[in-house]
């Protein structure tokens, strides 16, 4: 025994406050490896965090010049810039990459960076599977647009309904190539929530008890259990479809006892709790940025909890709201009706508790704080449309018009992507250590509000007027000309703004102001670090007093002393009291993750083409993961001379 | 290795864990902490319970399938005779049976008992091989294509993914197994080998329904 731990190096432990030694350890144990290999080893979750959000956008981009082009092929009636086979792969590529490739992903991409950082800890919970996550995201994305290159984009709209995509409609492998784009986003996503939901649970600093996490947090915990209980559900349709395609299953073919409306239920019962995947996190911004710019705590923490939690459950009880149209029984559909219209009620809590926040707080009016208000303005605007929806008589009536397109992109950019941009301008200086210009942010922002309602308030009267949505041109006799053009000229003002932001950041980071580690003056345990923070996170682990402890008097009680510093080792707490539990040691840096990664990829690719893929490609998986797992010698050293055992 | 297995239950004996501790001065101490736990005392188990929500939900979805087609046939099986029950049944009781040496690695486990563990990890990897098997002859009694209609393409779908589940856990139990006896081992080890039991008891719980859905929904 005594011969056994002689063997082993002695563990260098943190002092409180820690030494410039301990920094300087600290920094070389926690950094990712130098060099190419090393980039593909990268396991911090700073780095695959940011790595995900610039994919993320890089795809907002790509759908959104998709947007652009359908908006200028319908600039004008009778117009043929672009034909209709294209057309249909331009709108589904567009749907299916803002709804799987950009919205839900950006999501946890920022999560993935931002959540230790808010929580207090040096990780995120499993950092490998992080990293697998992301490189699985990405190349199903890659995969998704190197088929649209390939003219094999899928063409059958971005929820796939069969028989359209179905084995007798949907002929080549366009639908197949949509249906494994959603196995691999979806099988990155919920990786990421397992990841969220662990690290949330037991990486808390200490006395970060539940009631004192961050509101994005909450949102992130919620949005990550709502992705392990919808995720599955389109996982199952994707893969039934693609069954039915390959190797003539039978799902949804009605002459073998099969079923079309199946689909649907099975896509809607994820495509509905899908919107609040997206809005869930939105509103977890909202509750970061509100606080800041008004100068004061939120108003309501516990009234926004639960009504997270509210908004969760009743977002599974909606889903037929958008099978409407179909023959299902109509005391069923006014079961959904009600739901519908009941899940205003929790939204509506927290917009009275931000609004309170506001009302009695002292604003400052940064870019920020622009994009947070545009969202109560937008938002509503696409909530009133959407109680009108949810009314079975007045859905059949518009049904599958631009009324629909209208409402959702009220929904989505007012309850997304403006907090998103938000969310961009906030955390911006914590991230690269530079603030981003006001000025360029406020013409982002205005051209952004003005831009879009612009594009889409008139898709609202189109709708009425009965132009039906996923058309590709129209006659000059439906009178439909001018509001399409002037959406086009909205559609242009929104690029424009974009590119004002993406100068923005690529301005900023050469020349921006330097930001320090707390430019607003925010309340929350990100702001306490260096921006951008070291790779450790924080060089001594915060004891936590209060809900913003940087506001409060006796919010930072303390550090934690006695973790190692040459060695990945990290504090875990209890559940809810954030009680010190355990140190544990975490994996270092390996390739294993993406080799494993590239595996899935030809697996996922492979089965598209043979189901035998299933067999030969189930075996480089096997082995990568099993070379990812087993342990290093040294590591195992290192560990051992940490080891206490309970 | 031994040395290293001595080293881990020899700091378990000495007990040198008290409450969790307290801010002094402005510093929390947390050397004397243990360096793992297990349970939900460990990372490892929060992703295990995570995967098995995951997979849960697939199956119960998968199962929702089942009677939704069910319920839109005149005839169940649309046209081919229930599937057998002789190898799916003794399939059923070798997978009960199999949660008994399961248990007992998961004792060994929180024991840091490094032989029990090799010995019951290499039990369990061989029943999970004969279960495989076993799996193998279910699948070619079930009496119906996937291809033949929808009754047959969920019937199918819902063996699959349960055999991707004995596949997958099969493989993580026979690494583990060869790990305890190369090494290198620490503490942590112990922790995924308890919860890899856990897991094999997820595999062996959500067969149960899954088992009276496929052999006895046919009859009904």
């Amino acid at each position: 025994m005594t011969t056994a731990r002689a063997a082993l190096p002695a563990p260098r432990l943190n002092a409180v406050p820690p030494s410039a030694d301990d920094v300087a350890a600290l920094e070389r144990t926690w950094r990712d490896p130098p060099g190419i290999v090393g980039w593909f080893a990268a396991i911090n979750h700073k780095a695959i965090g940011k790595r995900f959000i610039v994919t993320a956008f890089c795809f907002f981009v790509a759908g959104g010049l998709l947007a652009a082009a359908m908006r200028m092929q319908l600039a004008r009636p009778d117009n043929h810039l672009i034909g209709p086979d294209l057309y249909n792969q331009i709108f589904t590529m567009h749907g299916s990459t803002m709804m799987f490739l950009f919205a839900v992903p950006v999501m946890q991409a920022m999560s993935i960076y931002l959540v230790p950082l808010m929580l207090g800890s040096r990780s995120v919970a499993f950092p490998r599977m992080n990293a697998y996550a992301y490189w699985v995201y990405l190349f199903g994305g890659l995969m998704l647009f190197v088929a649209f290159a390939l003219n094999s984009g899928p063409d059958v709209g971005w929820f796939a309904y069969p028989p359209l995509s179905g084995p007798d409609y949907g002929t080549g492998k366009r639908a197949d190539f949509w249906a494994q784009m959603i196995t691999f986003t979806e099988f990155s996503g919920l990786l990421e929530a397992v990841i969220l939901i662990s690290g949330v649970f037991k990486l808390r600093a200490p006395g970060m008890t539940l009631n004192r996490m961050p509101l994005f947090v909450w949102g992130m915990l919620v949005t990550a259990f709502m992705v392990m209980i919808a995720m599955p559900a389109v996982m199952l349709a994707s893969t039934s479809l693609i069954t039915d395609r390959l190797v003539g299953t039978h799902f949804f073919n009605p002459g073998e006892g099969g079923d079309v409306i199946l689909y649907q239920h099975m896509f809607w019962f994820f495509g509905h709790p899908e919107v609040y995947l997206i809005f869930i996190p939105a509103l977890g911004f909202m509750s970061s940025i509100i606080p800041t710019f008004a100068r004061r705590p939120i108003f309501g923490y516990s009234a926004m909890v639960l009504s997270l939690i509210a908004t969760a459950f009743l977002a599974f009880g909606l889903w037929v709201h958008h099978m409407f149209a179909t023959n299902l029984p109509e005391l069923g559909k006014s079961f959904f009706t009600a739901v519908s219209m009941m899940i205003a009620i929790p939204s509506a809590v927290q917009i009275f508790c931000w609004l309170a926040t506001l009302a009695t707080g002292k604003l400052v009016f940064k870019t920020p704080l622009l994009f947070t208000l545009a969202f109560f303005f937008v938002l509503v605007l696409g909530g009133l449309t959407g109680i009108m929806l949810a009314s079975v008589p007045l859905d059949l009536q518009v049904h599958d018009t631009y009324f629909v397109v209208a409402h959702l992109h009220y929904v989505l950019i007012g309850g997304a992507v403006f907090p998103l941009f938000g969310a961009f301008y906030y955390w911006f200086p914590k991230m690269t250590g530079r603030m981003m210009s006001e000025r360029l942010g406020k013409w982002n922002f205005w051209l952004f509000l003005i831009g879009f309602n612009v594009a889409f308030f008139p898709m609202h009267l189109l709708g009425l007027a009965g132009m039906p949505r996923r058309v590709y041109t129209y006659g000059a006799e439906m009178g439909w000309g001018n509001l399409n053009l002037l959406a086009t000229v909205g559609a242009v003002t929104i690029a424009v703004s974009v590119l004002l932001f993406i100068v923005n950041v690529w301005r900023s980071l050469r020349v921006g102001e330097v930001a320090g580690a707390d430019p607003w003056h925010a309340g929350t345990l990100e702001w306490s670090v260096a921006s951008p923070p070291p790779a450790c996170n924080f060089e001594a682990i915060p004891v936590v007093g209060g809900r913003d402890p940087l506001w409060e008097p006796e919010g930072i009680r303390g550090h934690v002393a006695g973790l190692a510093v040459d060695s990945r080792e990290v504090l875990m707490t209890t559940v809810l009291d954030a009680e010190p539990e355990t140190r544990e040691s975490f994996p270092e840096p390996t390739i294993w993750p993406f080799v494993g990664a590239v595996a899935t990829t030809v697996f996922f690719v492979g089965t598209i083409f043979t189901p035998w893929a299933v067999a030969w490609g189930s075996v480089p998986v096997a082995i990568a993961l099993t070379a990812w797992f087993w342990p290093k010698r040294h590591e195992n050293r290192a560990h051992l001379a940490l080891e206490r055992a309970p | 290795m031994s040395a290293v297995h001595d080293q881990v239950s020899a700091t378990r004996q000495s007990g040198a864990v008290a409450g969790a501790p307290a801010v002094e001065g402005g510093v929390l101490d947390v050397r004397t902490l243990p360096s793992f736990g297990f349970g939900p005392r460990s990372l490892m188990w929060w992703g295990t319970a995570g995967l098995m929500t995951i997979e849960g939900t697939v199956f119960a979805l998968a199962v929702v399938v089942y009677f939704y087609l069910r319920s839109h046939a005149q005839l169940w099986p649309m046209r081919s005779p229930p599937p057998e029950l002789l190898w799916g049944t003794l399939n059923t009781a070798v997978l009960i049976a199999s949660a008994w040496p399961n248990q007992l690695a998961k004792r060994a486990a929180t024991r840091l008992d490094r032989r029990g563990v090799q010995l019951w990890l290499t039990v369990c990897t061989v029943l999970g091989f004969l279960i495989l098997l076993l799996r193998g002859l279910e699948l070619t009694a079930l009496n119906v294509r996937w291809d033949a209609d929808a009754y047959g393409s969920i019937v199918w779908m819902i063996m699959l993914l349960h055999t991707t589940h004995l596949v997958t856990d099969t493989w993580d139990t026979s690494v583990l197994d060869i790990l305890f006896f190369t090494g290198p081992l620490e503490g942590k080890r112990y922790v995924d080998v308890s919860e890899n039991a856990v897991y094999w008891d997820f595999v062996v719980l959500s067969w149960l329904p899954l088992y009276a859905v496929i052999y006895f929904g046919a009859r009904g």
